[in-house]
């Protein structure tokens, strides 16, 4: 059973198990400083597809068969696969599980699916409903430039604040029982909209959900920033990060020494010209399910806290005059 | 949030974490490209006026020119890179409305002809399109008017 610890914090008392993990990034990712982290890395990032839509889901899909057979299971022995992406209806995520033979729950929590995915996974299996759980997120660079931004060829310049999506696809495979990390506590973060209304600038507008939600984990659970080894957050970049970290100081918890961001990880900022990071499900999904799992399995990392945060962005509404509303989940995982 | 900021206060705290554009770097970076694609444009002026064109044709040739060259390297990426560098210097020449009408029609190219490439081929040109006619149908209307006393 689970129990409720406070107004967002669930204590998963039969802790379910991250049984396997894999990450396949694209080009630009690969040739970034955790290259050696991603089981597969793209030789081409259209994948062979006609549309980078197709590309996508692809990817998706190749990622969670990936995960299957790395943990030795098949299909029929996947309870529910909970899956999302950026694009608009979740197409990355639908057309990659419209050939799987397992029950899905699609997601959409912008770059927050990763932990959004691990959070109800967790809840499920910790609660009884399930046995075993996929958890399944993409993103890629050229179908979220195109929904969000500008065409490829568009001659333009990016702000310094902009962050770059990764190509990229992770997927966790949770089982009530087994040997690995396990999900211990998950923390579900409100919608918080500080008005920040600069969609080059999705740092700064999800910082202030990556606060709430951190503060209530540590007030919630009664833990503190130092009984982690790593803090790790989505993408909040450089920017996100500097403000979170800053802000985390005056709430009284101090992340500076251990907090780790995957849109800074994945990418070597200077030398890839990626301006403040990187960003997307996949960010999130591809390092946590590459990197930082295997830093787990090897027991380097012992107790980690990982929020991914999501900008719940809309371009249309934007323009219309609307703020970006953002959201953070985070997990704890404890080996 | 213990220590709550107002939304006004957030957005200028942020004001403060982020980085500007370097506006002076960039205008002369958009000032040098900017540049040498009008004098690429002279020269085919002259070119042009060599062959035997008269000032007005050779000007208009020269658009047409310009326009093919900026689709071409638009199609072959190489637009993207230069406009990297060159910002404002790539986009306002007649290239950059070249690659403005390009690169939406190459993109949409996988929904078709007509839904695609039709539909969106002007998606970002479409503003420069619409407001520039308005703009010369107001001016053409007031030069009527004053031509008439």
């Amino acid at each position: 059973m689970n129990t409720r610890i406070g107004r967002q914090t669930v204590k998963i008392e039969n802790p379910p198990v991250i049984l396997d993990a894999a990450a396949i990034v694209g080009v630009k990712e690969g040739q970034g400083p955790l290259r050696d982290s991603f089981d597969k890395i793209l030789t081409d990032d259209t994948l062979g597809e006609k549309s980078w839509e197709k590309s996508e889901s692809t990817l998706q899909r190749q990622t969670a068969l990936l995960a299957l057979e790395k943990a030795h299971l098949k299909q029929n022995e996947i309870d529910y696969i909970l899956a999302g992406d950026l694009l608009n209806q979740c197409v990355g995520a639908h057309y990659s599980v419209r050939d799987l033979d397992i029950p899905f729950l699609g997601l959409y929590g912008a770059c927050s699916t990763m932990t959004e995915s691990m959070s109800i996974a967790g809840m499920l299996i910790g609660g009884g409903g399930a046995q075993r759980v996929m958890c399944l997120t993409s993103s890629h660079f050229c179908s979220s430039e195109r929904q969000f931004r500008n065409p490829l060829e568009y001659g333009g310049q990016r702000t310094p604040s902009a962050q770059w999506t990764v190509t990229g696809a992770g997927c966790a495979v949770l089982g009530a029982k087994g040997d690995g990390p396990k999900i211990t506590h998950v923390t579900t973060g409100k919608v918080i909209d500080k008005g920040v209304t600069d969609i080059s600038n999705m740092g700064a507008a999800m910082a202030p959900a990556a606060i709430d939600t951190l503060s209530a984990h540590f007030n919630e659970t009664g833990m503190k920033p130092s009984d982690y080894d790593m803090i790790l957050t989505g993408d909040l970049g450089v920017i996100g990060s500097d403000i979170l970290t800053e802000l985390m100081l005056k709430e009284g918890f101090d992340i500076r020494r251990n907090h780790r961001d995957c849109g800074k990880l994945i990418f070597d900022i200077e030398k890839q010209d990626v301006h403040a990071g990187g960003s997307g499900c996949g960010c999130c999904g591809s390092v946590f399910c590459g990197y930082i799992f295997k830093e787990l399995k090897r027991h380097n990392l012992k107790k980690i806290l990982v929020m991914a945060t999501g900008a719940l962005m809309n371009p249309m509404v934007v323009e219309q005059g609307e703020s970006i509303p953002a959201i953070a989940h985070a997990v704890t995982i404890e080996n | 949030m213990k220590n709550e900021m107002t939304n006004k206060e957030y957005n200028e705290y942020i004001k403060t974490k982020t980085p500007n554009s370097k506006i002076f770097s960039n205008c002369a970076k958009a000032f040098l490209v900017g540049g040498i694609i009008c004098v690429i444009g002279q020269c085919i002026i002259w070119l042009y006026e060599k062959w035997g064109l008269d000032k007005e044709s050779a000007a208009t040739c020269t658009s047409i020119t310009l326009i093919f060259f900026g689709a071409l390297l638009t199609g072959l990426d190489i637009y993207p890179k230069i406009a990297k560098f060159a910002g404002a210097g790539t986009i306002v020449p007649i290239t950059g409305f070249a690659n403005s009408v390009v690169s939406p029609a190459l993109e949409a190219k996988t929904e078709g002809m007509v839904l695609g490439v039709g539909a969106k081929i002007f998606t970002i040109a479409g503003p420069v399109i619409l407001y520039g006619i308005f703009a010369s149908a107001i001016a053409g209307t007031v030069y009527w008017i004053v031509s008439l006393f």
